[in-house]
């Protein structure tokens, strides 16, 4: 009974020394293969640089399509209903108009601009005064400036609006002026579609690349390979080592990344803010982030582990001491 | 410990490297195995650590018949045998101390056992002032003996040595045996391949000739 017990006792204390080991190797085998990594600079820097770009490229687009999306969103009331009104409208009946258009719920506010306030304000801002001041009589009509509550963004509830606002008797044509919205956001919807097809053929391209790394370094490492397996080392001892290289050269091509999309940002975000103040906005570029280069790291980590396990199943089996002579 | 039954060995296009060889090797023996260059025993070895497969016959070793050992069991095989390689087979960019710590990291050993099993060994074969040397700085048969160090540090049931002599002087060969036959002592089974009929003979040991991958000489106790 007790030695059964001890027996029992001394099984747990060899399975912890075991787990001990193999933490130990782990620890060991990424140890190694960093200072591996380390030890040859110059080729991989050029590893992280080649994987840095091949990321950085999907994820910048898809940064600047996600710094469009907030922009169009941003403004204020995305959409703006003009209304025209016929020629035999008074400013009194226009006025009146205005009140009652704004006191829809669906609208936020009615402006009216008198024909002769426009003809000023245009003749000022265009320049074309002379031009203007020979026409017989003033050529544009009586308008009126309908803002649409906000949350109106629906498309479906805005041609609705317009529809009601067209069919008054006193306006002569009503203009929806949303087609710039529409235009940008089915930019930003290509855009998006663009980043994911550049961002799954690269992500292709840095699983080969790293494959490609990892095949050379076990070529070079041939002889190794053979003299551990001889002593007994299993595949799973082999193969640990050159994982580990993988996760290093992946998770440090994915900083380089995120350097690269947070730099390229930063470079933009103070002509970007000149720009949006000069519209009276207050939009500011968005960089990544400290997650999003985070998760660049984790991204390009498990693309280096995925290139390696390729490399790995590929070619280390191929490798066995029977081949050669002892 | 170590059965050969009716085994033969085929390479390529009709090279027989061993023919019909049937053995029984003991667990507390120790036997040579003797021949001309050629004559079949570094296949032999090879067949015993699973280095390669026989074409015919059975292989036993402790009681299992290797055909039952998947690639998936080689490693697991392997632990149990210590190998001393015709070539060394050492890793030239790692100390000493790494190379002879090979078997044991492999096995899991925790770093401080790691470290005194290991200059317990390299005492055993007069190495342990070169512990932190690179195997280049070292003359052949230092070589030679980091690579015995490395076969009997995991403590192994069975002992392999192909040619363990073949780059040491007389004096040195005479004490490499000794060692041999130390292990031996401590019940560990030793099979060692050797050219060297001189010294083999003058040990009294049992051994097994090979000729032309036929053997001759030695298959019963
Ligand atoms: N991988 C191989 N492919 C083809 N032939 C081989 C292979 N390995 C060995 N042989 C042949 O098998 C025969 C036996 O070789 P083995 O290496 O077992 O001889 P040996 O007795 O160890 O010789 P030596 O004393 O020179 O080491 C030789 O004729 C050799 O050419
Ligand atoms: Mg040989």
């Amino acid at each position: 009974m007790s030695s059964r017990r001890e027996g029992a006792s001394r099984s747990r204390t060899l399975l912890a020394h075991r787990l001990a080991g193999w933490l130990q190797h782990h620890r060991l085998s990424a140890a190694d293969s960093l200072l591996k990594v380390l030890d040859n600079p110059f080729a991989s820097v050029l590893t992280w640089l080649v994987i840095g770009i091949a990321l950085a490229l999907p994820v910048g687009l898809d940064q600047v399509m996600d710094n469009a999306g907030r922009l169009g969103a941003s403004w204020d009331h995305p959409a703006q209903l003009s209304l025209f009104l016929r020629e035999d409208i008074d400013g009194a009946q226009a006025q009146a108009l205005a009140a009652r258009v704004a006191g829809r719920a669906d609208v936020e506010a009615a402006s009216f601009l008198a024909r002769d306030a426009a003809l000023e304000e245009f003749s000022t801002l265009s320049g074309f005064a002379d031009v203007l001041a020979s026409m017989p009589q003033n050529p544009l009509p009586n308008l009126l400036l309908v803002t649409p509550a906000p949350g109106l963004e629906d498309a479906a509830l805005l041609q609705a609006l317009h529809a009601d606002l067209a069919a008054l008797d006193e306006v002569d044509e009503a203009v929806l002026d949303m087609a710039w919205l529409q235009r940008l956001r089915g930019l930003i919807d290509l855009g998006r579609r663009a980043a994911l097809v550049l961002g799954a053929m690269l992500v292709l391209g840095v699983v080969l690349i790293l494959g490609n790394t990892i095949r050379l370094s076990i070529e070079s490492r041939r002889e190794e390979i053979v003299v551990v397996k001889l002593v007994g080392g299993s595949n799973a001892f082999v193969r640990r080592p050159f994982l580990y290289t993988g996760l290093w050269y992946g998770s440090g091509g994915g900083l380089v990344a995120g350097l690269l999309v947070w730099g390229a940002l930063w470079y933009l975000g103070e002509p970007v803010a000149r720009l949006a103040a000069l519209y009276g906005s207050s939009f500011e570029l968005a960089g990544p982030g400290v997650m999003g280069v985070l998760n660049l790291v984790i991204l390009g980590g498990l693309l280096g582990l995925a290139g390696a396990w390729l490399a790995v199943a590929r070619h280390l089996s191929a490798i066995e001491p029977g081949a050669g002579r002892a | 410990m170590i059965t050969f039954d009716r085994v033969s060995k085929r390479y390529g296009e009709g090279h027989d490297a061993l023919r019909e060889v049937s053995v029984e090797i003991d667990r507390d023996e120790l036997v040579f195995l003797t021949g001309h260059s050629g004559a079949g025993k570094s296949t032999l070895l090879r067949l015993i650590m699973l280095m390669d497969r026989p074409t015919r016959g059975r292989v036993l070793v402790d009681g299992r018949d290797l055909a039952g050992v998947g690639p998936r069991g080689i490693p697991r095989h392997r632990r149990d045998i210590g190998v001393v390689f015709q070539n060394h087979q050492l890793l030239f960019d790692r100390s000493v101390f790494d190379n002879v710590a090979l078997p044991l990291v492999i096995a899991g050993f925790d770093h401080r056992e790691i470290g005194r099993r290991v200059r317990a060994a390299l005492g055993k074969v007069g190495l342990h002032e070169r512990e932190r040397a690179m195997p280049v700085t070292l003359s052949g048969g230092e070589q030679q003996r980091v690579g015995i160090a490395r076969a009997v540090v995991g403590r192994p049931k069975i002992l392999l040595a192909d040619e363990p002599t073949g780059n040491l002087d007389p004096a040195l060969s005479a004490e490499i045996m000794r060692l041999f036959e130390d292990f031996n002592r401590v019940g560990v089974t030793v099979l060692i391949a050797s050219h060297d009929l001189v010294l083999v003979s003058r040990l009294h040991h049992r051994i097994l000739t090979l000729r032309e991958g036929r053997l001759v000489r030695g298959s019963a106790p």
